[in-house]
């Protein structure tokens, strides 16, 4: 077993298993150790349920005759104490290199993007360009915002909260961070393939939590730097969008706190 | 170790005169005997199961379709709210210490009560109060509290959430909280002080040992939520600023405190069901629990684990020791690994019979396999910030607890005929066990490929272009499958009370202290107690006769492994009162009630001074039968059981 899940980590052509396959470098990580993880518990648990599958079976009642009545055996007990040990050391190595992959931050990334999770959108800015794309969902789930990023390039990620905790999540990354008030967490993601990938928050952060969506759009490079030098030459980034459901969630962008979520 | 060497206090043929003290709903209000007090626990606590259950309701009834509906969005956050705290909290905290270990441990140690009995009644009354103050929440302006059952600090300041909700909410969370902690003193002091002369702590039965440990965590866990709560309730009231980061606070602390709790919490709900699963399957394997010493140590490694490990609901804060909490968490899998095995070991070779307590705990065993695996998964950072806040997490904690839940109903099938002296209804039984168990499966597997394709959790609407629904569909479905099973429990319940059928007093042939007395019990509990000598004493008597012909062999598992058994006289057991106390004979297993008949002479030989003395009378010789040569039993053991060993 602890052989098939080394091979499983090192192969290229993982089966789905219901989780995606990380459309970032680190996320494809996550997913090769989760494939294995899963694997090694999938086989765990058909061990253990054949055998309570078994012991039902073969040892239902089929006379008023006691069994016999033995409490102990040493040899079996030692064994079914160390092999789960073995089990979750290799695991445990297997994470730590893993988290040791997805939790590298380049010093200098590619595009540096300050993200901004508050009640109830997000902010993206793009460190030393001055280019801000901000937003709150309007015509849920139709339209929310989409920051534009570059492939194959490492995407220096600063995430902060302006007023709750908030989950800043991607579907297909296998990445999730909380944006927390008081706490500045950085993590980078270098994306693999071009597409749009949609994003939400995951961690609960009031009324609206529902409708807190986003996009990524990630180009080829020099789409990307086109995009920007574009942005850059209007005036308007802002591309605010006056909504009296969401006012309350506006405000706190400028830093006064907000009202009630009832 | 002590050793029994009195006589029984109460004379064979003098039934005990107890005062008659108050009835109906005086006595209810009154009374400080565990039994009335653990029978109020369990109605209440079921009460609000039922009510936490039609909060579930409504939210998957919500999730049916994309859009909603049903709740508006404010709505929906109280339900995830009310049901979280309430299911936790007012039901499966109080169901498993306040009614099973209330009522059970006493019995299960042969004590006549709680050591505390007025604390007792203290500890059900502020249950019951917070229990109001909290439900009282959807009466005042702005409604119930709504920001998560964890209540993460700013969302849950005055300004975020302002009115009365909240604060009955911290008002209710530090009542009940009192109640546990009260609660768990309780235990704690009964089980070390009110033990039955020979009973050592290890002839604990299992349960009683999870109860113990239980306890001891509810001891470390609530006193730390209980002072968390007050520094929320100081920074909404008197303007401090313990979790706002204006004031100079830190926000992530409740995170810490809370979970320092919460997870604890997890086990403090979890042993106690650990502990009737243990119970019940080896009465109806009618073997002796496989691995008892290593049951009780995976027990005490699993509470002082769970200590260590709360930061892993915080992995994607990006503030914690990720390798350390990560390998604390892995490290849980070891001793309920042993547990589990140990489940399997009880039924191995055994002569298994399916009643309804049995089935459901074979619902736990195959339920709880899947939340747990699970669980090992997310004990990975990395495997958690992909599935953190998603349908995963809810499929995995939800596998848990419907593991739970069966194994409680699994409990109240096992012991309402000790309670009422009636039989449930087994055809209701086993006909509601596979509605549980389809509907619980239909529930929280599809929320695990949820989960996985992306659904974050606590949103009341979702977007259709996800493909969320179906798999949402299943589950709602799934959700009103265990209502309808949970109905039938409660139909059940019903008449079985009204149209009785007579139990006996130990229909299952029990292995431990609370089948020797009558069903139900009498208000102190024992008039007499069998000789201790092993963890089920009250089998040991039943099948002293069988002990003693040799029918009954005790060794380990393989063919050389068959030692010997007690090769002492036949002791009869009982005080033999003669009288309602009397041991009846079992409808099932060997119990033959000519054996308690003789019971002068019977009595003469098990109480004789030299008995105790390593003697000739042991019986049990399975007590230190099976390992004769190791020491696994000797630490534990009184000298009597080296009478019981046959030579090799």
């Amino acid at each position: 077993m602890i052989g098939a899940v080394a091979v499983l980590l090192s192969s290229c052509r993982l089966p789905y298993l219901g989780m995606y396959r990380g459309a970032t470098t680190q996320g494809h990580d996550t997913f090769k150790l989760w494939t294995g993880s899963l694997l090694a518990a999938m086989l765990v648990g058909i061990v253990v349920l054949s055998l309570v599958l078994w012991a039902i079976f073969r040892f239902r009642k089929r006379s008023e005759e006691l069994p016999r009545q033995f409490r102990y055996n040493i040899p079996v007990e030692i064994i079914y104490t160390a092999v789960p040990v073995i089990i979750v050391c290799l695991l445990f190595y297997f994470t730590v290199n893993t988290e040791n992959e997805v939790d590298a931050v380049k010093a200098d990334p590619g595009v540096a993007l300050k993200v901004t999770a508050f009640q109830w959108g997000w902010r993206f800015q793009y460190t030393g360009t001055g280019v801000t794309v901000v937003d709150t969902a309007v015509d849920w789930p139709n339209s929310y915002p989409a920051a534009v990023l570059p492939v194959d390039e490492s995407i220096g990620i600063t995430l902060v909260s302006a007023d709750v905790v908030h989950g800043f999540y991607l579907r297909r990354i296998d990445f999730s961070r909380y944006a927390q008030p008081g706490v500045v967490n950085r993590f980078d993601l270098n994306f693999r393939h071009e597409g749009t990938y949609h994003g939400q928050c995951t961690d609960f952060c009031g009324l609206y939590h529902s409708e807190m969506l986003f996009k990524f759009k990630v180009v080829s490079q020099s789409a990307f730097a086109s995009w920007l030098a574009a942005q850059e030459h209007s005036h308007e980034h802002l591309q605010s969008i006056a909504n009296k459901r969401y006012a309350v969630g506006r405000r706190s962008l400028v830093g006064t706190t907000t009202g009630s979520s009832k | 170790m002590t050793l029994l060497v009195e006589q029984p206090t109460v004379p064979a043929s003098t039934p005990p005169v107890h005062e008659q003290g108050p009835s109906g709903l005086v006595r209810w209000l009154t009374s400080t005997d565990h039994k009335v007090i653990g029978t109020s626990y369990m109605v209440t606590s079921l009460v609000m199961f039922v009510i936490g259950g039609i909060m579930a309701l409504l939210m998957r009834t919500q999730l049916l379709s994309p859009s909603g509906g049903v709740l508006s969005l404010h709505q929906y956050n109280e339900m995830f709210t009310m049901h979280g705290s309430i299911m936790l909290l007012l039901f499966a905290g109080p169901f498993a210490s306040g009614f099973l270990g209330n009522y059970f441990v006493p019995l299960q140690i042969g004590a006549p009560d709680m050591a505390f009995p007025r604390l007792n009644a203290l500890s059900y009354w502020l249950y019951l109060g917070g229990s109001m103050v909290m439900l009282s929440g959807f009466l005042v302006a702005g409604g119930a509290a709504d920001f998560g059952w964890v209540a993460y600090a700013p969302l849950s300041n005055a300004t975020n959430s302002p009115g009365a909700g909240p604060d009955l909410w911290i008002v209710a969370l530090i009542l009940t909280g009192f109640s546990t902690v009260f609660t768990a003193v309780n235990i704690i002091t009964t089980v070390f002080y009110l033990r039955a002369p020979g009973m050592t702590m290890f002839r604990l039965p299992i349960f009683t040992w999870n109860m113990v440990v239980t306890a001891l965590l509810s001891l470390i866990a609530f006193p730390v939520l209980t002072a968390a709560l007050v520094m929320l309730y100081c920074d909404r009231h008197f303007g401090t600023h313990i979790f706002e980061v204006k004031g100079g606070g830190v926000p992530v602390l409740w995170q810490h405190l809370f979970w320092f709790f919460g997870h604890p919490e997890v086990y403090i709900l979890a042993l106690p069901f650990f502990g009737v699963v243990t119970e019940i399957i080896p009465v109806f394997s009618k073997k002796p629990l496989f691995g008892y010493i290593g049951m009780v140590f995976a027990t005490i490694a699993i509470a002082a684990l769970s200590t260590g490990v709360w930061a892993h609901h915080m992995f994607t804060t990006g503030v914690v020791l990720l390798p350390f909490f990560s390998f604390m968490s892995y490290l849980i899998a070891v001793p309920t690994g042993i547990k589990f095995f140990n489940w399997i070991g009880s039924m191995w070779g055994g002569s298994i019979s399916f009643k309804t307590p049995m089935l459901y705990c074979i619902g736990f065993l195959v339920t709880f396999l899947i939340g747990g695996l699970s669980g090992v998964l997310l004990a990975s950072p990395p495997v958690d910030f992909a599935v953190h806040d998603t349908y995963f997490v809810i499929a995995h904690f939800h596998m848990v607890i419907m593991a739970l839940v069966m194994a409680g109903i699994g409990g109240i099938y096992y012991w309402y005929p000790k309670m009422t002296g009636r039989l449930m209804r087994e055809s209701i039984g086993k006909v509601s066990f596979f509605i549980f168990l389809v509907g619980a499966w239909t529930t929280f597997i599809p929320q695990f490929v949820l989960g996985l394709r992306g659904m974050p959790r606590r949103e009341a609407i979702y977007s259709p272009t996800m493909g969320w629904t179906f798999l949402n569909r299943l589950s709602t479905i799934g959700a009103y499958l265990i209502a309808v099973s949970v109905l039938l429990l409660v139909i059940n319940l019903w008449i079985s009370w009204r149209y009785p059928i007579p139990s006996g007093h130990n229909p299952w042939d029990g292995h431990t202290l609370e089948w020797w007395t009558s069903s139900p019990p009498p208000p102190h509990n024992f008039t007499s107690l069998p000789r201790i000598r092993s963890q089920r004493p009250t089998w040991d008597a039943n099948h002293a006769d069988l002990v003693a012909a040799g029918i009954i062999t005790t060794g380990v598992l393989g063919p050389s492994g068959i030692v010997g058994h007690g090769n002492g006289k036949h002791a009869g057991i009982n005080g033999a009162t003669g009288s309602a106390n009397r041991q009846p004979s079992s409808a099932s297993g060997g119990g033959s009630s000519g054996l308690f008949t003789d019971s002068t002479s019977s009595m003469k030989s098990q109480f004789s001074p030299s008995s105790g003395e390593g003697g000739d009378t042991d019986l049990t010789g399975q007590k230190g039968g099976p390992f004769p040569e190791s020491s696994i039993d000797a630490p534990f053991d009184d000298g009597s059981s080296q009478s019981g060993r046959a030579p090799e």
